[in-house]
């Protein structure tokens, strides 16, 4: 197998020095992949104690920028009794960390750091045996601190080293072991600085896009104006001009490649080739009301139902009806999708940012028809996604083109690829009906979602090149949960959430942050807004007044004080307006209210967000500046996913294909903002990669109501969307 | 062929390039091994791929090649060292002011030629001297808090 040189000497070529914790790429230099358990069964796939006192932690789970690389030494440190500078960390090598699943579903920490805070916990416990024999004291007296095994009450010690050297553990993961207390807690908890920061601001971080491969050319693939095109032919003299550069054509998946990338760049924009058939059945314009009444529903399903429904609406005194609508979006990564591999001999080699190594693995096996055994794939930092963007399909792009080749190929997408390419968060329609009582109090509430219906078990996101090259890979949609987050988390009586499963979508979907969870928000949010006005009651006053939950009802009222809330039941009107919104993400993690402030501008119709406070309680908090910059993310980007972002498609492909076409938010869009951060040490650690998205476009919404008496159902909220609703309720009022 | 001269990080550098209209970018990242500068967009959009070129933010994806001769370009490596870093990006360090990190190229470039025109800016210069640099992770807040920071001032 081809080694790459080591990022270590990659960094020394361009003259850098910040090297923080090695990453996966730690691993080039390591001995032949298999030496090493990855059971995730075993304490040894999790971490390695070495002679010189160090310790090598292995994560399945990656670091997206979201931090993980600095909280998984501390939950390790924590457990272990190990200063953390003495921990590295390895991620997401296929062949030397353990499976824990794809980072998603703001899952990292909450399933993937309590597997390595157990893995930690069971290999102290063994540790304090084998000190208890050696010390000759019993083990209830002895803890592990510093690296070394020592009475609690205090004299000499034996360190790990002496104990366990670099055997390994042969342990099973003990689920049970006891953890430490946290009122105990040294790290967990406490601010350590990202270690990859340093190098990233110098310019000296190794990104994908940065590596080189010894041998390697570069490849870009060429792709039809239509989407799903068949490629009838190619003349290759139409790049013979250009140095080195080769044409690869695998039935429909067509590429170039070429020693020098400039060259590969200006091949790919050169070659002719002559495509047939293709399209889309409905353009961006169309889609809400294809979604709504044109797609075919494969079934509808009843995910929660309380009371009787349809007897209280119908009995109720005074009716509400809402529809809304969550556009397609991208992920829109920074940074194009990018990826190198080396596939020659029957063995494959990836390097890819994706989220999910170890699930792609067995894909970019599958379609190359070599084993899974014979493949491995290294994480190695990406532009940011959140959630599955064209990072695996720049992989499999450099794996068709590397097998035809023999040499290893480095594919980097270019913007429009990205824009257009990248699989994208599905549009979603989403309906509210509501009944109050005479005496406005909630009688009956039902939401109703139309989004589409991700395939069952389905284990990994189709890839574009395997459905050109006509190789193996398994069809199906993925999304994420887009369904949840449609029940109103306050005390209903009578209540109805259904989902009518749409059998496509017309572009390729996958988990775009917080799938579904800020268009469900947005209607359930809002909704409770108008019903607070119907009462005459102000939006925070009625929330309360139907939450139980006091970790909500906690979240609620610390928002209020921090954004100093006007309670008030009429909207001002003025151009000027606060909303709320609140959600418990997933229906039972992590709680977040936010409180906006907005001004509107008559003239222009446009919003200006100028103002943000927002409460987080993901209960145990590993690392507070970690979640905190989390927060912001999902604040700021999802302030711009709500204003601006919209994929726009003709029947042909994907038009919004670059920064002026598919804006999103930028500087003089940033708003004052104030985060607080609910610690609950004595709770379960909840993800916040995602939760704080989930109620922004909701406040925002609610917001522009307050500030204009328009409500918004229909994202983005353009200036021209709100120029028009503002003419409609002129000419409604006069 | 042709030869380009130009000050490369306070060397001089001669370049031969066979397309005078490759852009820098490419040049830099591949035959000059500085890998600091992304591409993001290759569209001028972004700010990804930002240097300086006689002090002024200039899109290496755009810029020809050709049209550098004699120019004095600064890549972030020239900017600072691990050993002294520009203050700019002390600050960035301090406030941790990057999630993935691929835009913060181009807001240390940015904001180093900003703080060079204007020592003490305003929120508002911050943000408008920033504006056309993208970040999609959301890490707008603690830049603007580096940039307040490096040219010790105060946010309000
Ligand atoms: S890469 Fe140059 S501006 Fe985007
Ligand atoms: S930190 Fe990811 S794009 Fe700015």
């Amino acid at each position: 197998m081809n080694v790459i040189t080591s990022r270590r000497d990659f960094l020394k070529g361009s003259g850098a020095l910040f090297i923080a914790i090695p990453l996966s790429s730690a691993a080039f230099a390591q001995t032949a992949a298999g030496a090493k358990t990855v059971d995730a069964a075993q304490v040894d796939a999790y971490l390695a104690l070495h002679a010189d006192g160090t310790a090598t932690i292995y994560s399945g789970k990656v670091d997206l920028g979201t931090g993980l690389r600095a909280a998984f030494p501390q939950i390790a440190a924590e457990e272990l009794g190990l200063p953390i500078n003495r921990i590295h960390l390895i991620e997401g090598d296929t062949a030397l960390t353990p499976d824990q699943g794809p980072t998603s579903g703001s899952n990292g920490i909450p399933k993937g750091g309590m597997q390595l805070r157990q893995a930690a916990a069971t290999a102290r416990q063994a540790l304090i045996r084998m000190g208890a024999e050696k010390l000759g004291k019993p083990a209830a007296e002895l803890d592990a601190i510093d690296g070394e095994i020592r009475p609690k009450a205090g004299g000499a010690g034996v360190s790990f080293a002496s104990l366990i050297g670099e055997k390994g553990f042969e342990l099973k993961l003990d689920g049970k072991a006891p953890v430490r207390d946290p009122k105990t807690f040294k790290y967990v908890g406490k601010h350590v600085p990202r270690p990859d920061v340093p190098a990233k601001v110098m310019g000296r971080h190794a990104f994908m896009h940065d590596l080189d491969v010894p041998g390697m050319v570069h490849g870009r693939v060429v792709r039809p104006a239509k989407i799903n095109a068949s490629l009838v032919s190619v003349d290759e003299s139409s790049i013979a001009g250009i140095p080195g550069a080769q044409v690869v054509r695998i039935k429909n998946f067509l590429g170039v490649v070429a020693p020098d990338e400039w060259d590969a760049i200006r091949a790919a924009r050169l070659l002719k080739a002559t495509w047939s058939g293709g399209g889309l059945p409905v353009n961006h314009e169309g889609l809400a009301e294809h979604v709504r009444k044109g797609s075919k529903v494969s079934g509808t399903e009843m995910l929660d139902e309380k009371g009787d429904f349809t007897a209280t609406f119908a009995s109720g005194a005074k009716k509400f009806s809402a529809e809304f609508y969550w556009p397609v979006q991208s992920h829109a990564s920074l940074g194009p999708s990018c990826a190198i591999a080396d596939v020659k001999n029957g063995e494959a080699t990836i390097w890819c940012s994706s989220q999910g190594t170890h699930r792609y693995r067995k894909h970019f096996a599958d379609m190359l028809a070599i084993p899974s055994s014979k493949t491995r794939v290294y994480y190695v930092d990406g532009a940011g996604c959140y959630g599955m963007n064209g990072h695996e399909d720049a992989a499999a792009d450099a794996a068709f083109l590397s097998q035809a080749i023999g040499k290893p190929v480095r594919v980097q997408w270019t913007r429009e690829d990205e824009h257009g390419l990248d699989p994208k968060g599905p549009a979603q329609v989403i309906t509210q009906d509501a009944a109050l009582s005479d005496d406005g109090k909630i009688l009956a509430w039902r939401t109703q979602m139309w989004c589409p219906k991700p395939t069952a078990n389905l284990p990994t996101i189709p890839l574009l090149a395997p459905v050109e090259a006509g190789a193996k890979q398994t069809p199906g949609i993925a999304t994420g949960s887009l369904s949840s987050g449609g029940k109103p988390p306050y005390d209903v009586p009578n209540l109805q959430v259904q989902v009518h499963w749409l059998e496509e979508t017309p572009l390729r979907a996958s988990h775009l942050r917080a799938p579904g969870k800020i268009g469900n928000c947005l209607a359930v949010e809002t909704f409770m807004d108008e019903l607070a006005l119907a009462a005459g009651r102000d939006p925070i006053d009625f929330r309360l007044a139907y939450m139980s939950d006091p970790r909500g009802r906690e979240s609620i009222e610390r928002v209020a004080k921090l954004f100093n809330w006007d309670t008030r039941v009429a909207p001002r009107r003025d151009g000027k307006g606060r909303g709320i919104g609140y959600t418990q993400y997933k229906g039972d993690e992590t709680y977040v209210a936010i409180a906006m402030e907005v001004e509107v501008d008559a003239g222009s119709g446009r919003i200006k967000v100028t103002r943000v406070a927002a409460t987080h309680d993901c209960g145990q908090i590993i690392s507070p500046d970690g979640v905190r910059s989390q927060v912001e993310g999902c604040i700021l980007q999802t302030i711009g996913r709500t204003l601006f972002e919209e994929v726009k498609f003709d029947t042909n492909h994907v038009t919004s294909r670059d920064w002026a076409s598919y804006p999103i938010l930028t500087f003089p869009d940033v708003p004052e903002m104030k985060i607080e951060l609910i610690d609950r040490p004595d709770q379960p650690p909840r993800g916040a990669g995602e939760a704080a998205t989930a109620p922004v476009a909701a406040a925002l919404a609610n917001a522009v109501f307050d500030a204009t008496g328009i409500r918004l159902r229909r994202v983005p909220f353009i200036a021209q969307r709100v120029k028009a609703a503002q003419a409609e309720m002129t000419t409604k009022n006069g | 062929m042709a030869a380009i001269n130009f000050t490369l990080n306070g060397s001089a550098k001669t370049l031969d390039v066979r397309d005078p209209e490759k852009p820098l970018l490419y040049a830099l990242r591949n035959e000059l091994g500085l890998k600091g500068a992304k591409y993001g967009c290759g569209l001028g959009q972004c700010g990804a791929c930002t240097v300086l070129v006689d002090g002024e933010p200039t899109r290496a994806c755009v810029v020809p090649i050709a049209s550098l001769a004699g120019r004095k370009i600064t890549t972030i490596e020239g900017l600072g060292t691990p050993e002294k870093p520009h203050k700019v990006q002390t600050a960035f360090i301090a406030e941790q002011a990057a999630q993935c990190g691929y835009c913060t190229n181009g807001m240390v470039m940015t904001s180093a030629a900003l703080l060079e025109r204007t020592p003490k800016p305003s929120v508002t210069q911050v943000k408008d001297a920033l504006a056309q640099n993208l970040c999609r992770c959301g890490t707008h807040d603690r830049i603007i808090s580096a940039v307040v920071r490096a040219s010790e001032g105060t946010r309000g």
